[in-house]
C-alpha cells in the first residue's frame, strides 16, 4: 500500500544523496514540483535518468544536484537547446557531468526490460550509428534461433522512480491520463517509487483511456496541485509554451540561472 | 504572391507526402510540412508522433511532440514503448520525416555533438527517436536548410544512419527501411544516385541556381544530368502554410 504523505516528506525519506532517481514524464506530466523538492532539499551525487530531460532537469543540473545523466534526448522540446546542460557537459559547470546516451527505443526497452523483471531488453537499432561506440550499455546480441545480429540494452532498475499523474483515491490507487510516455513502466522497474498528483479524492472516476497504477506497487503518494506546471496535466491545465520559451533566457546565463535558484528555489549555487 | 525561401522549403517538402500513407513527424519543420500536407492534397496523411500519438489531426501547430492538442485530435494514444516497439521497428510507417543539425553525402545525420564526444565543441540534444525511424521507416525524407555548416563531407557523430559509406551498408546494418529518399532545402533537392547512394541535386527552387547549391554544401555537390526547377508554391499553398504558422 502507499502512503500518503507530503511532497516534503517523500522527497526526504525517498530520495537520498548518491541514488540513481528517475523523473519521467513525455512532455506531459512531467514531475516538476517534485524535481524542485529536490533541488531545495539539495541533494547531490544524483544519477538522473530520463528519456527527454528538459527545463526541470536543466535546473537539477544547473543547481548541482547531479553527477551522472542517462537520457536519449536533452532540450528545451520546440524552443532550442539545455543550456545548463550543456555547460555542465561542455564546462564542468557548476560540476562535472557523466553522460550516458541512448536512443528512445533504448530507454524505453530498458524501462520495460526493468519493469518486466529481465536483465536486459532486444531490439533492433543502433546499428550503424556511433552511439554503441560511446556508450557501454549497448551491446551486440546473436538471436539464438536465426542468427540474427540485435543490440541489447540492460534493464533499468532505478533506485526511485518519480512520476506525476491526475488522481489518486485516499488508498493511493493513481489514475492517469492522456499521452501515457513511460510511466508505468517507471514505477513498476523503480525500487522506490513516488507519484505526485493533481488531487486525492475518495473515489476514482472512470476516464477514457485511463490507465490506473495500483496502491501496492506504488511506495508513496504527494498531493502537488499543479505539480507539473509548466507542462500540462491532461484535463486539469495546459501547457505553459511560454514558460518553456521564456526559460531558454534564463538557462543561458549563470548568472540569470543563480538568482533564478535564490528567488524562485531560495538557494544558492 | 511572393514567399521565402522558408516557405518554398517547406511547401517542397509537404508535396513529397502522398495522401493515405503514415508518416512519424519530427517537430519543426518536418511538423510544419506534414501539416501543411494534410491541409492541401493528402487529407488522409497518418501523423505519428513520438509521444504516442497516431493520426493526430492538430488544428494549430504543435511547439512539442506531446502537446496535448495532438492527444486530442489522435486515432488513438500508445505509451512509448509501444510507440517504438509496435509501431515504427516493424516497418509499418511508411515515412520518416527528420530535420537535422548536420548532413554528410551519404545522408547520415548528426544531431548530437560538434566537435569531439568527450570534449565536445557544441553538444546537441541527442539522438531521441531519430536512429530507430532512419531505420526501419519505409523511406526518409530530410527537411534543413542548406549551409556547409550543415552539409558536411562527413558527419562528425553518426546518430542516425543514411547510407553509411555507401552501397551496401543499410542491408550490412539489417537495416530494413529504404533510407533517405529527399533533402528537401531551402535551395533545391537532394536525391541519392540510384549506383553511389550519394546525394545529388536534382531539383532547383525557382530562382535558385547549382553555384548557391555548390555554395552552401560542404562537399563537392553532384547535379544530376536531369536537373530540373520545381514549381513556386501556388496561392492556395501559402494560404495554408500561413493561416497554420498564425494558428500556432
Amino acid at each position: 500500500m502507499a502512503e500518503i504523505v507530503s511532497l516534503d516528506e517523500a522527497v526526504g525519506e525517498l530520495i537520498h544523496d548518491g541514488d540513481e532517481v528517475a523523473l519521467e514524464g513525455f512532455t506531459h506530466l512531467i514531475p516538476v514540483a517534485a524535481g524542485h523538492e529536490i533541488i531545495r532539499q539539495g541533494r547531490r551525487g544524483l544519477t538522473l535518468v530520463r528519456m527527454t530531460p528538459d527545463i526541470v532537469y536543466d535546473q537539477l543540473i544547473g543547481a548541482g544536484c547531479a553527477r551522472k545523466l542517462v537520457f536519449s534526448w536533452g532540450g528545451n522540446p520546440g524552443v532550442g537547446s539545455l543550456h545548463r546542460f550543456r555547460d555542465a557537459v561542455q564546462n564542468s559547470w557548476p560540476v562535472p557531468l557523466e553522460i550516458e546516451e541512448h536512443s528512445h527505443a533504448g530507454m524505453a526497452n530498458r524501462y520495460v526490460a526493468g519493469a518486466s523483471g529481465l536483465p536486459f531488453a532486444v531490439l533492433r537499432g543502433y546499428r550503424g550509428t556511433d552511439l554503441p561506440a560511446h556508450t557501454a550499455n549497448i551491446k551486440p546480441i546473436t538471436c539464438p534461433f536465426t542468427g540474427e545480429e540485435l543490440t541489447a540494452v540492460p534493464a533499468l532498475n532505478p533506485d526511485v522512480g518519480v512520476v506525476h499523474a491526475q488522481r489518486a483515491d485516499r488508498r493511493g490507487n493513481v489514475q492517469l491520463w492522456g499521452i501515457p510516455g513511460i510511466q508505468k513502466e517507471v514505477v513498476l522497474a523503480s525500487k522506490r517509487s513516488l507519484v505526485t498528483v493533481e488531487e486525492i479524492v475518495d473515489e476514482l472516476e472512470e476516464r477514457p483511456g485511463a490507465i490506473t497504477i495500483p496502491s501496492w506497487v506504488i511506495t508513496k503518494v504527494a498531493e502537488a496541485p499543479g505539480g507539473a506546471r509548466p507542462s500540462y496535466a491532461h484535463g486539469y491545465y495546459e501547457r505553459d509554451n511560454d514558460a518553456y520559451r521564456a526559460w531558454d533566457a534564463v538557462g543561458r546565463d549563470r548568472e540569470r540561472f543563480r538568482s533564478w535558484l535564490t528567488t524562485e528555489m531560495g538557494v544558492g549555487a | 504572391m511572393s514567399y521565402t525561401s522558408d516557405e518554398m522549403m517547406t511547401v517542397a517538402a509537404a508535396r513529397e507526402l502522398r495522401d493515405g500513407t503514415a508518416c512519424f513527424v519530427g517537430i519543426g519543420l518536418p511538423s510544419t510540412a506534414a501539416n501543411l500536407a494534410r491541409r492541401t492534397h493528402a487529407p488522409g496523411l497518418v501523423l505519428v508522433y513520438e509521444s504516442g500519438t497516431l493520426g493526430a489531426k492538430p488544428e494549430r501547430l504543435p511547439l512539442s511532440i506531446g502537446d496535448g492538442e495532438l492527444a486530442e485530435t489522435a486515432d488513438t494514444v500508445v505509451s512509448v514503448p509501444e510507440v517504438f516497439n509496435y509501431w515504427v521497428q516493424p516497418g509499418r510507417i511508411d515515412v520518416g520525416f527528420l530535420g537535422a543539425a548536420q548532413i554528410d553525402r551519404f545522408g547520415n545525420i548528426n544531431t548530437t555533438v560538434i566537435g569531439g564526444y568527450d570534449d565536445p565543441k557544441v553538444r546537441l540534444p541527442g539522438a531521441g527517436g531519430a536512429p530507430e525511424i532512419a531505420a526501419h521507416c519505409g523511406e526518409v525524407f530530410v527537411v534543413v536548410r542548406q549551409s556547409p555548416r550543415t552539409f558536411v563531407d562527413r558527419v562528425e557523430f553518426v546518430t542516425s544512419v543514411g547510407f553509411g559509406s555507401g552501397p551496401g551498408d543499410r542491408e550490412r546494418f539489417g537495416l530494413r527501411g529504404a533510407g533517405p529518399r529527399f533533402v528537401i532545402t531551402d535551395i533545391g533537392v537532394l536525391e541519392p544516385d540510384p549506383e553511389t547512394c550519394e546525394l545529388t541535386l536534382t531539383r532547383l527552387h525557382p530562382g535558385s541556381t547549382v553555384e548557391q547549391a555548390r555554395e552552401a554544401t560542404g562537399w563537392d555537390l553532384r547535379v544530376s544530368p536531369d536537373l530540373r526547377t520545381g514549381e513556386a508554391p501556388t496561392d492556395a499553398e501559402l494560404a495554408a502554410l500561413r493561416a497554420l504558422k498564425a494558428a500556432g
